[in-house]
């Protein structure tokens, strides 16, 4: 136990820049998941081919070689990122990539009925994706985007690769130093896992807070979080 | 009395299949006009064509002035947003399942148009709003959401939000064909107090024949994308003379005579709630 609580002193430093790569990464990636799931979903002439483009090449290629093609690659065709610019902008092309996938699905979902009352009542295209759609259509988007915000922090590990002092990369250093991989993994493990019943918790009010008032239930009767 | 909606030559395929051809129809302004006929017949696509919800290939379409016509297809659709815009004004629409917007409350579903479309203010809009509801009979559910209400409750909000846009041709596709029976008759009676109270003009697919009888200047027998047969209610479904509109009425009043007997006495909440009398029918008759 006292082995833990020395090796959790060490790790813990880390957590603030995995806190920080987390939280910065994944508001971009929401950012650019509207953006480019309403660009797909409304069909925007030109607009709609570079965002399947970019959907296709950052969910097709590994997000550790996106990292190092930011980090190393850019450099020489005149970009110098510094490694928390990289990390944050990697982790954030990659989820948004996915975010926009659950945008566009959850558009799509919203029945064709809606579509047609609000054409009936003169929406034009823009308030009727605003008020009449997008708002339908984000209580779906929560409950997977309260999963793509754990992916992204599991994601974040990948980081200590482009020496970023994350806990990954404490956890690395440590293992250097006592070779104690046992113990260290353990204890990373479990601030990991902490974090992510955070976001999980975050996920869980996020969801609450989009639903209409009358079909709120009590946060703690909600029972085994989905 | 002039024409407020005129279809000319209009020609509407899905595909390969052809619903409308060289169709032609005219609904003078106020009246009250009825489409039956068989599933699949092009009722709803009339409407939905009226309502812009649909493109149709050839012919033009005239609503109070403002004519509108498609060469080659959907082109026109997208390109004519201004066009759209006066037409979807004068026109209002009722669906079969309602289609209210679930994430807002009763109130806000009948204001959000009038706020972001015809620019009312929040306290204009909620105060029209509030009257329309009292007229539907709702004007303690301003605040429920529409989960909370009956069918029927819901597509008497449908009406006040339509009515909220102050429409002057209102299109009812089966207005109450998805309700419980005992649900139709409030539904009904509200479109009753419209047809008697105001001066819109109303086209409305239904297979409450009754009803239609009762409140119709005119029905029009659709089968296979033509009008058939059409007249006085008090004649076509009394006197039917169309061998399709015979088999049709037959068929739906389960009878083997056909027609809308006098006598014939169905199951219909409208009519047990009043029944069409003299009075109504001399009335609403007149004026076709
Ligand atoms: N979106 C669509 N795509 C393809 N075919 C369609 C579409 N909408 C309607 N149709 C076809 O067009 C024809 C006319 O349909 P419409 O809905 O106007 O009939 P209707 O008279 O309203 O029938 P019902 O009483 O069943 O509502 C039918 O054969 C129908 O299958
Ligand atoms: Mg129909």
């Amino acid at each position: 136990m006292g082995v833990w609580t020395a090796y959790f002193e060490y790790l813990s430093v880390g957590i603030e820049a995995t806190v920080v790569v987390w939280t910065i990464s994944f508001i971009s990636a929401v950012v650019i998941a509207f953006v480019v799931g309403v660009v797909r979903f409304q069909q925007v002439p030109v607009l709609r081919h570079v965002a399947f483009v970019y959907v296709e090449i950052f969910r097709g290629t590994s997000l550790l070689v996106q990292l190092f093609w930011l980090y190393f690659s850019l450099p020489l065709i005149g970009y110098s990122v510094s490694p928390m610019t990289a990390a944050c902008l990697g982790l954030a092309l990659n989820s948004g990539a996915y975010g926009s996938e659950i945008v566009r699905g959850a558009l799509t979902a919203v029945s064709r009925d809606q579509f047609e009352a609000a054409t009936a009542l003169n929406f034009n295209s823009t308030q009727t994706l605003l008020k009449i759609v997008l708002p339908q259509a984000v209580v779906e988007m929560v409950p997977p985007f309260g999963n793509l915000g754990i992916l992204v922090l599991k994601d974040t590990a990948l980081v200590s690769m482009i020496s970023i002092a994350d806990v990954a990369f404490r956890a690395q250093q440590l293992r250097t130093m006592t070779y104690d991989s046992a113990n260290i993994y353990m204890v990373t493990l479990m601030i990991y896992f902490t974090l992510a019943l955070v976001v999980m918790l975050i996920g869980k009010l996020a969801e609450r807070y989009v639903k209409p008032s009358f079909q709120r239930t009590p946060l703690l009767a909600l029972g085994a979080m989905r | 009395m002039t024409d407020i909606i005129e279809f000319k030559n209009v020609s509407k395929s899905f595909g390969t299949l052809r619903v409308l051809e060289d169709f032609d129809f005219k609904v003078r302004k106020g009246e009250k006009v009825t489409l039956i006929g068989p599933s699949g017949s092009g009722k709803s696509t009339v409407l939905r064509i009226l309502m812009t919800l649909e493109p149709f290939q050839d012919g033009s379409i005239t609503i109070d002035g403002t004519s509108y016509h498609q060469p080659g297809g959907k082109g026109p659709f997208k390109a004519n947003a201004r066009h759209l815009f006066d037409i979807r004004k004068r026109v209002g629409m009722l669906f079969q399942h309602f289609n209210l917007f679930p994430h807002m409350t009763v109130l806000r579903n009948i204001t959000e148009a009038p706020v972001s479309v015809l620019k009312l203010s929040r306290a204009e809009a909620d105060e029209r709003a509030r009257e329309l509801l009292s007229m539907v009979g709702l004007e303690d559910k301003a605040s429920s959401f529409p989960a909370q209400l009956s069918g029927g409750q819901q597509q008497r909000v449908a009406i006040a939000r339509a009515l909220a846009m102050r429409p002057s041709v209102l299109l009812f596709d089966e207005p109450t064909s998805a309700l419980d029976p005992e649900l139709v008759g409030e539904v009904l009676n509200v479109i009753r107090k419209l047809a008697a109270e105001h001066d819109l003009t109303m086209l409305m697919v239904t297979h409450e024949m009754r009803f239609a009888r009762e409140i119709s200047d005119r029905v029009c027998m659709f089968d296979r994308g033509k009008i058939v047969e059409e007249g006085r209610p008090s004649e076509l479904l009394v006197r039917p003379s169309h061998p399709r509109t015979v088999s049709f009425l037959g068929a739906v009043l389960g009878e083997g005579v056909g027609g809308l007997g006098d006598d014939g006495d169905q199951a219909d909440p409208a009519r047990a709630e009043k029944p069409p009398g003299p009075r109504g029918d001399t009335k609403l008759f007149a004026a076709g």
